[in-house]
């Protein structure tokens, strides 16, 4: 149980307009990530489905009950915060158990599902020890177990790996990722990182200064973006976007194609230009090409090649691949 | 933070001058209180002088005055302490809430703090307390009762209460710090995980401010325990020894019965009981100051 429905939410600080119009239905058990740049209203968003904000306007349904008027606690879904929002002078066990003391469960019961909350993520030998003395993977663990223990409708994360090295932010997402489909919970995550959405959610939900700018697996985002946004923000390293004298042979005001889709060859047909700067990262190279007339392009190439700094090279974009935007911004599709 | 050996070596170096002027600042009062306290000094009677024995203490440990000074003494520090800790939670709390005019009130909550002690016991003795013309007896006049003379019928009451609203304002200013640094994601986890306005105070704020209570407490009290000022310009201790604190009388010894043994011997027994105080204070809540 957990399917979230958003119904035309508004919210407005004052005059400015955070979130202007959002619908979107979230299943019950899927994973959604909510993803944009900052500032353009996710975190506000998935505040507003918490109870943490008051909507302006539209309707929130969860388990199909309107629940814009019904305070954070009773809308049956845990959050995990950014900071980790732990309380400092509560052991791990009290951090746990916080959400069923305050529910009113007997004692007995705290113990036995704090327990196996804290077996689920490892966190048994630490149940006894304060927040502090963890470490920011440990933290963020007993934030994870904060929220599961109450067995939720829905689990919130608020950029929850953002606080966590590189190294441990990948094994964190698997571990998410992992638990979220064993607990077969309705989640809704935010992030700013394009790669989490891609590699965690069953679905993305694009967000762009306070809208919805398109709503599809990983796969449809990467493969069929709707405009320029969405193409320019799903993918690393970027997709290619030129506009002008070499857009318009295709018909468009501008084409895009991912740096893995242009073909790099020393000669041939394609766009003529010079290496600027190649990165080789061993199981791919990103070669950074200068094209007269056209600009700076990405090219990314499987492997190691032996393309260096200052060689001419040709760009031979695949043109099954080729990502056509009209000029207020839309994909153009035939 | 670990330290090395090197630097350890020169922060003590560095701070041994500090140390010693202190130490010097304290212990030269203290020598020449305890040297006084074994002498027959009484101003009026020169002729009465030399080693007194142990008789200063006993004459001022079996003085009657004693026991109702010491008794005066914890009423006051307790009674302080309880109206100031309870009260700064309380208007720390409000003022955390947002309001027009912010900046101004706090200013005004703030400024008790900045009078001097003797001019916040003249205000409350002659503007609020007096029973003809004060602010008090006139409320009690138009409300149909009989004006209290406060400083007369209840003198400790009075020092009492012009002592917590002095206190007041510091410990409302440091909880209010205190809660204000409460971050914003723990009280919204709390709400999420159910917690009522009752809940959130006693699980998350109150554990929150427990260090910054301790820190009014043992400031406080430092400063409570030798309250004179106040008692000085309002009641003289008295009637009788009603609001005579242990401070109050060692003065009233050396500077109204020119006793300077017997109020030597006193000091060192204050000096003595504050120790205790402090002994207590650091045991009871000092362990909140670690890390």
């Amino acid at each position: 149980m957990g399917k979230i429905v958003l119904e035309g939410v508004e919210k407005h600080f004052g005059n400015v307009k955070v979130i202007s119009n959002v619908s979107l239905t979230v299943e019950d058990g899927a994973f959604v990530v909510f993803v944009g740049p900052s500032g353009c209203g996710k975190s506000t968003l998935l505040r507003l489905i918490a109870g943490l904000e008051d909507v302006t306007s539209g309707k929130i349904y969860i388990d199909g009950v309107n629940v814009v008027d019904l305070p954070p606690a009773k809308r049956g879904l845990s959050m995990v915060f950014q900071s980790y929002a732990l309380y400092p002078h509560m052991s791990v066990r009290g951090n746990i158990g916080f959400g069923l003391k305050m529910a009113g469960m007997p004692k007995e019961e705290i113990r036995t599902r704090v327990d196996a909350a804290a077996a689920t993520l490892n966190l048994t030998p630490y149940l006894e020890r304060k927040p502090r003395m963890l470490s920011g993977g440990q933290r963020q663990r007993v934030a994870i177990g904060r929220a599961i223990v109450r067995e939720p409708k829905g689990f919130l994360f608020d950029e929850p790996l953002s606080n966590l090295d590189a190294a441990l932010r990948v094994n964190m997402r698997i571990e998410i990722a992992r638990l979220q489909k064993s607990l077969a919970t309705t989640a809704i995550y935010v992030t700013h990182d394009q790669v989490e959405a891609m590699t965690m959610a069953d679905k993305i939900v694009v967000l762009n200064a306070g809208s919805v700018e398109q709503v599809g697996s990983p796969l449809e985002l990467y493969e069929r973006p709707d405009n320029l946004f969405v193409a320019g923000f799903i993918g690393s390293p970027k997709m290619n976007l030129i506009t002008g004298a070499t857009a318009e042979p295709y018909g468009a005001a501008t084409i895009g194609i991912r740096p893995e889709h242009l073909a790099v060859a020393g000669d041939g047909d394609g766009w003529a230009g010079t290496i600027s700067v190649a990165e080789h990262l061993g199981s791919d190279t990103f070669l950074y090409v200068e094209v007269p007339g056209v600009g700076l392009l990405t090219a990314r190439t499987q492997g190691e090649v032996a393309f260096h700094a200052g060689e001419r090279v040709m760009l031979h974009p695949d043109p099954a691949r080729l990502h056509r935007f009209d000029k207020s911004g839309l994909a153009i599709r035939n | 933070m670990a330290a090395t050996v090197n630097t350890r070596k020169l922060a003590r170096t560095m701070l041994m001058p500090a140390v010693i002027i202190l130490f010097i600042w304290m212990i030269v009062p203290l020598l020449l209180t305890i040297w006084y306290s074994f002498q027959n000094y009484n101003l009026i009677n020169p002729v009465n002088a030399g080693f007194a024995g142990w008789s200063n203490y006993k004459y001022f440990l079996t003085d009657p005055a004693f026991f109702q000074a010491f008794a005066n003494t914890l009423i006051l520090t307790l009674s302080v302490l309880a109206i100031t800790v309870i009260g700064g939670i309380l208007l720390g709390l409000l003022l955390d809430q947002f309001i027009y005019g912010q900046g101004i009130v706090r200013i005004l909550v703030i400024s008790p703090f900045f009078i001097m002690p003797t001019v916040a016991a003249l205000v409350w003795k002659n503007m609020l307390m007096n029973p003809n013309y004060g602010i008090f007896a006139w409320i009690a006049t138009r409300l149909g009762f009989a004006p209290v003379a406060w400083l007369e019928t209840f003198p400790l009451l009075s020092i009492i209460l012009i002592v917590a609203w002095q206190w007041l304002p510091f410990a409302t200013l440091i909880l209010l710090t205190a809660l204000q640094s409460l971050d914003e994601e723990q009280k919204e986890a709390a709400g999420m995980d159910g917690a009522n306005f009752a809940s959130l105070f006693v699980y998350i704020t109150l554990p929150h401010l427990a260090r910054a209570i301790t820190v009014v407490i043992l400031i406080e009290t430092i400063f409570l325990l030798s309250v004179f000022a106040e008692i000085l310009v309002t009641t003289s201790g008295g009637p009788g020894y009603a609001s005579t604190n242990i401070a109050y009388l060692i003065y009233h010894q050396a500077l109204l019965d020119y006793d300077v043994g017997g109020a030597s011997a006193g000091g060192v027994v204050a000096v003595i009981l504050a120790n205790i105080v402090a002994i207590f204070l650091v045991r009871l809540v000092g362990k909140n100051l670690d890390a």
